[in-house]
């Protein structure tokens, strides 16, 4: 009983992990009020370049670096587009989406001789050492580093937001950039570091997929935890700490499909649509109209034209 | 002359155009750094793509499932959705097709309408969902899309999983009965005398027997035209606009916003739906299989719709593009060991500077607002000399007054016209438009 | 004239152009230390555009600008803002889910080391400015919940905290009561008794002969000069402003009311948030008369359309078109009762922008077999009939049938929507700030459309947050207040002053 219940939330938090990454980014960037649905192709770019750091350098720590560095860059591509282009910031998320995998891929390739996946390379360190617990229930706890990273990472995107000056910039950007230029606050630059940051943390969630959980880069690494994470921000009302929670709420469900996966009352095809229905029916009857920053997704034109 | 360029500028298509041209080069200089001849690159990739009449038929057959999802996506665009669920519906499409053409055995006529028809019509419930749940909770689309898509995911492998379909030692189902295949000349094809027939004529043998030629794509060019003039030409698509465009004015004026949204995913996800079931009626095998990943049907119609700037006609050469490119790409990885991604990147690149779309409109308005002002300083030069003094030029603000419209979508048309409102250049129109 | 230690604000020959279009041309402004200076134009004119470049928005192409007789260059509202400038915009520049204190103290914070938020100590330093110049407001409460008399005072907050000792205060009484006018201008010269500089942007010759000690008048970015008010007449600046004689009154015959059109009954509607807006509104409207409603924005008007149009559900009462009951139906329903809606937002309701005239003008009728059989649409008939009405309603440009609405001038954007919605002959035109943002022309021109109307024999209800238009256009005037109809009266037979106090919930019942 008990080592199942530690099984359930090593593993809740092992798949929440990469989704926090990317719900924080799609929080920050989007109370800036930018769209940002490429945190997924940034997830990617990020779980390539940790590892081809960790591979290069055989430390993981530079390969988490190089993640976020890898997302942030992609994100610049974002920002120009949607900040000082006016783009249509769904559209050029898509692009990002198609353009970013692409690139991972190809330079996985030509780095692992024309294979699409990369070789296996040293990983994160797990937060806790468990070859001393025995045959105690502790022992199946599983946790990685990048499990408190996550932590800390939404406490301090929580504790800037909405207890520093900075926060209050950025929320007002998101909400009401005209209001914030009169005061003095530049939007483009406001949105820039968001954005970038953005990818910085999606980069960092893509790492901590290949550099902490299957220690190597794969085409399916990433598949599909970009768009979750933006679920959670949705269900997170575009708060860090819903993100967070909402992450944890998916983690979970995935994690219960693992857990019922072994016996066949369900199907595990059935079985694996949970989070999915869960997050449906969770805005269905929780969220409802769900109140987004309100410049969010509005191109912002600067008076002097 | 000056004029012409202007224009051109402003047409959507150069956009296009200017955008696949960027596509190209950003591939050249990814291929170059990486080591690759680009030149050697293109050329494999358009050999890959028209070498051989089977190479296009093949990209053909590619386009078919691209730019029924294309429309879809860029209906539901031009209605103000965004309907990234086009993967989902596609899929729920080719699931559907299989259970019907697996368990009914009917005479070929009722056959293939049926087929086609549940493939439709499940892709079309999915949309409906999706497009239900906006209108009535406010639930954003992109969210419950992407849902859906993985939702419909794991229901095609269940599906695949079920003993009724499952076809022993394989990861897929049975084909689908005989009579809803939709390709040409199936069985004579095959046959002695169809061979014989054939012999004399080697291109047609080629295209014919080594691809799976169908009618699909007749039937995606029809529906491209038929929406196009859907949207344009009739008082439903007047409606579905002008819901895409401000909801609000739509409601005021006394139309049923909920409705329209509800049917645009209707006819959206329908689409992708019909892409998925003319995909198991019209090529090998017949069938669904496991899905381990996403087939990118759904969301390379996506890109095939941006990059027709979601025009449903622009969809055909999108698609056909797109198609080629990724058909093509394959060659690029066999002849020159060159990543097949590059096409990803190409294409990535190309949405991309769609999305950039605005800019050149905006190099348009730019030439013919310095031309502008260099025909105010002109006449002020003029004024000073002695010559007559010129009052405000007529049409003075045309620069102005076009921003935004070529090519704008329902966004950034909205937030353009926000920002006209709030940044006080309502003083600069108001004075030159209503104190005559 | 030389600039001097005596002014607070001097520019001069300020020119400002938006690519070919010149907004300003040679402007001067002098400001003397301690006084209020009003500056004076249409819509359109420019005065907004100067101020924008005084407060660093927009820099001026050429031109100087002097503080206190020093020479400055001010690159943004920061340089501004550091210059003791504060400007209280028209739409009012507040994060509606921010509290008081966090607007006021944006982009200044009061901070612990690292940036950290001191929200006790910004609350303090907020409650004693607030003390200081006796405004009341909650320093805790949030933007979304106060009122817009309130929030203005908030904007004034921000220029003060900032350390302000110009202040721009652009239109300030487009949303006030004539009561809350009084306080406002109360306010302003106690400021100025504290040594503060006042500038007010206004195109209301009342308030300037009331407030200003000063006033410049600009017309079509051009400057008109700069007179002592207490030396000048209403009519005089009326004319400088505009280039030429102006009717200030409108001239209608009277009216000849018949049947009844609109009855509303014991109306009571609730807004987005569950909070009742309307309560139990009580109000006739006959053919051939126009009956205003006089108001304060937020006092039900709102909601009360949105009732009429089959926009908002209806908790009780009956809204009654020719005696048929038209509540809780949908918009199509009211339509084809023959009721016909210029809405007050016309870019978000009234407009499809990137839509063109040609397709804007049968929003409401594309149903209409006219503009094409079944379930087509013949864009030929739709083109000559827009082309019809843009030559009737003299929109401009002429050629304008395939051009987008977005790129119309506003006052063409009006005419376009009141074009289609009289186009259709209705029993019931309701118009709703038909005149906000237009100039002189324009407004005169559609008081003219509602009274033709009237005459054609259509029942006009007009719901006007400027009082002066409702006590001119009206030959009936009902006061709203807190969603019911606190007063009815004949024009001519109420002063402004009562409605005004009416209006502000006080007076005879």
């Amino acid at each position: 009983m008990l080592d199942n219940l530690v099984l359930v939330l090593s593993i809740t938090l092992m798949y929440s992990t990469p989704l926090v990454f990317g719900a924080l980014g799609g929080v920050i960037s989007e109370r800036s009020g930018v769209t940002n649905i490429g945190i997924e192709g940034m997830m990617n770019v990020g779980a390539f370049a940790g590892v081809a750091g960790s591979y290069v350098s055989g430390n993981p720590w530079i390969g988490l670096l190089c993640a976020g560095l890898a997302g942030g860059l992609v994100a610049l591509l974002h920002a120009v587009a949607s900040v000082t282009f006016n783009a249509d910031q769904t559209i050029s998320g898509v692009a990002i989406n198609l353009l970013a995998p692409g690139i991972a891929l190809f330079a996985c390739r030509r780095m692992f001789d024309g294979a699409a996946m990369s070789s296996v390379v040293n990983t994160l360190p797990k937060l806790i050492d468990t070859s001393g617990f025995g045959d105690s229930p502790l022992s199946s706890l599983n946790l990685d580093v990048t499990v408190l990273l996550g932590l800390i990472a939404a406490v301090v995107m929580w504790f800037v937001l909405y207890r520093t000056k900075w926060g209050l910039r950025v929320r007002s950007v998101g909400e009401h950039p005209e209001a914030s230029e009169t005061l003095g606050i530049s939007v483009y630059r406001t949105r820039y570091i968001c954005v970038i940051l953005s990818g910085v943390l999606a980069g960092f969630g893509g790492a901590s997929m290949t550099l902490a959980i299957i220690s190597q880069y794969t085409q399916t690494a990433i598949s599909g935890q970009g768009f979750i994470a933006l679920a959670a921000v949705i269900f997170g009302k575009w708060t860090p700490h819903g993100a967070y929670l909402a992450c944890l709420l998916f983690g979970f469900t995935q994690a219960l499909t693992v857990m019922l996966g072994g016996g066949s009352v369900v199907p595990t095809q059935i079985l694996a649509m949970l989070p999915y229905v869960m997050t449906v029916l969770v805005l269905v009857f929780f969220v409802g109209r769900s109140v987004a920053p309100k410049a969010d997704g509005v191109p912002y034109i600067k008076g002097s034209r | 002359m000056n004029n012409t360029v202007i224009k051109v500028l402003r047409k959507p298509i150069t956009s296009a155009i200017v955008a696949i041209l960027i596509g190209f080069l950003v591939a050249a200089i990814v291929l170059a750094s990486a080591g690759y001849d680009p030149g050697a690159s293109f050329a494999a990739l358009f050999s890959g793509m028209v070498g051989r009449p089977r190479y296009i038929v093949n990209v053909i057959i590619k386009a078919t499932p691209l730019l029924l999802c294309g429309i879809g996506v860029a209906f539901a665009f031009k209605v103000g959705l965004f309907n990234i669920g086009a993967e989902g519906q596609y899929i729920l499409g080719t699931v559907a097709a299989t259970i019907v053409g697996i368990t009914c055995d009917l005479p070929a006529v009722l056959e293939i309408p049926l087929v086609v028809l549940s493939g439709t019509i499940a892709g079309a419930l999915s949309g409906a969902l999706i497009g239900w749940l906006k209108a009535k909770f406010g639930i954003h689309e992109v969210i419950t899309s992407i849902m859906f898509n993985w939702i419909s995911l794991y229901l095609c492998n269940y599906v695949v999983s079920l003993d009724a379909f499952h076809q022993p030692n394989t990861t897929g189902t049975y084909a689908v009965h005989e009579s809803a295949l939709t390709m040409i000349l199936p069985n004579w094809k095959l046959s002695a005398e169809g061979q014989a027939a054939l012999a004399n004529f080697p291109v047609l043998r080629d295209v014919l027997v080594r691809c799976d030629v169908n009618v699909g794509i007749i039937v995606a060019v029809v529906v491209a035209i038929l929406i196009g003039w859907l949207l344009k030409r009739t008082k439903v698509g007047y409606e579905m606009r002008a819901v895409g465009l401000n909801k609000d004015a739509a409601r005021f004026a006394g139309i049923n916003v909920e409705k329209n949204i509800v049917l645009c995913m209707v006819i959206s996800g329908g689409l992708c739906g019909l892409a998925g079931a003319l995909n198991i009626t019209g090529i090998l095998p017949h069938g669904i299989s496991t899905l381990a990943a996403f087939e990118n049907n759904g969301f390379n119609g996506l890109s095939v719709a941006f990059i027709a700037g979601c025009s449903p006609v622009g969809c055909i050469p999108a698609a056909l593009l797109f198609a080629g490119l990724i058909y093509g790409g394959q060659t690029v990885q066999q002849t020159m060991g060159a990543p097949s991604e590059i096409i990803s990147i190409m294409i990535g690149t190309i949405v991309f500077c769609m999305a950039l779309g605005g800019v050149i409109p905006m190099l348009a308005e730019h030439i013919q607002r310095s031309r502008a002002e260099r025909a105010e300083q002109a006449r002020k030069l003029a004024a000073e000399a002695g010559t007559t003094p010129v009052a405000a030029p007529a049409g003075e603000s045309d620069a102005s007054r076009t921003s935004g419209s070529a090519g704008a979508s329902s966004s950034e048309a909205e937030a353009s016209s926000k920002t006209t409102e709030s940044n006080g250049s309502n003083d600069k129109k108001g004075a030159d438009g209503d104190a005559r | 004239m030389e600039a001097s230690s005596d002014y607070a604000v001097q520019m001069h020959g300020i020119t400002k152009t938006f690519g070919s279009f010149t907004a300003l041309d040679s402007v001067d402004l002098d400001v003397k230390k301690q006084t209020v200076h009003a500056i004076l134009g249409e819509n359109g004119a420019g005065k907004s555009t100067l101020m924008n470049v005084l407060y660093g928005l927009y820099q001026a192409d050429a031109g100087e600008v002097y503080l206190g007789g020093q020479s400055v260059q001010i690159q943004s509202p920061l340089d501004a803002i550091a210059h003791g400038i504060g400007m209280v915009h028209q739409h009012f520049m507040l994060v509606e889910n921010f509290t008081v204190t966090e607007n006021i103290i944006l982009g200044d914070e009061v901070c612990h080391s690292l940036g950290v938020l001191d929200m006790a100590r910004a609350k303090k330093e907020v409650e004693k400015i607030v003390r200081e110049y006796g405004f009341d407001v909650d320093p805790d409460a949030k933007i979304e919940d106060i009122t817009v008399g309130m929030q203005q005072r908030v904007e004034i907050l921000k220029a003060l905290y900032r350390g302000a000792d110009t202040l721009i205060l652009d239109e300030p009484t487009a949303v006030l009561t004539p009561q809350e006018i009084t306080q406002l201008i109360k306010i302003m010269r106690g400021l100025v008794a504290r040594g503060k500089t006042i500038i007010i942007i206004t195109h209301k010759l009342k308030e300037i002969m009331e407030s200003a000690d000063a006033c410049t008048i600009i017309r079509r970015g051009k400057y008109m000069g700069t007179v002592d008010v207490s030396k000048t007449t209403e009519g005089e600046l009326a004319s400088k402003m505009v280039g030429r004689r102006v009717n200030l009154t409108v001239e209608k015959g009277p009216a000849k009311p018949g049947e009844t059109a609109l009855s509303v009954r014991g109306l009571h509607v609730r807004d987005g948030r569950g909070i009742e807006q309307v309560c139990g509104l009580d109000l006739d409207v006959r053919v051939g008369e126009i009956v205003g409603i006089a108001g304060i924005e937020g006092n039900g008007q709102e909601e009360f359309v949105q009732a009429i149009d089959g926009l908002a559900k209806v908790d009780s009462g009956t809204i009654s078109v020719k005696g048929e009951e038209i509540q809780n139906t949908i918009p199509r329903n009211v339509l084809d009762h023959k009721v016909a809606t210029v809405p007050a937002d016309r870019q978000r309701f009234g407009l499809v922008l990137p839509f063109t005239v040609a397709e804007n003008v049968i929003l409401e009728r594309h149903g209409e077999e006219t503009f094409g059989k079944g379930a087509t649409l013949d864009y030929g008939k739709v083109r000559s009939f827009a082309n019809g009405l843009i030559k009737e309603y003299d929109i401009r440009p002429a050629d304008c049938v395939d051009s987008l609405a977005g790129g119309l001038s506003g006052g063409n954007q009006q005419k376009v929507i009141i074009a289609r919605e009289v186009s259709s002959k209705p029993d019931l035109l309701v118009a709703v700030q038909p005149t906000r943002g237009l100039d002189v022309g324009a407004i005169e021109f559609v008081h003219k459309v509602l009274i033709r109307e009237r005459d054609r024999g259509a029942a006009i209800l007009l719901i006007s947050l400027e009082l002066d238009e409702v006590m001119d256009v009206a030959d009936t005037i009902a006061v709203i207040h807190h969603g019911k109809i606190v007063g009815t009266f004949k024009q001519g037979t109420v002063s402004e002053e009562e409605v005004g106090l009416l209006m502000a919930g006080g007076g005879k019942q």
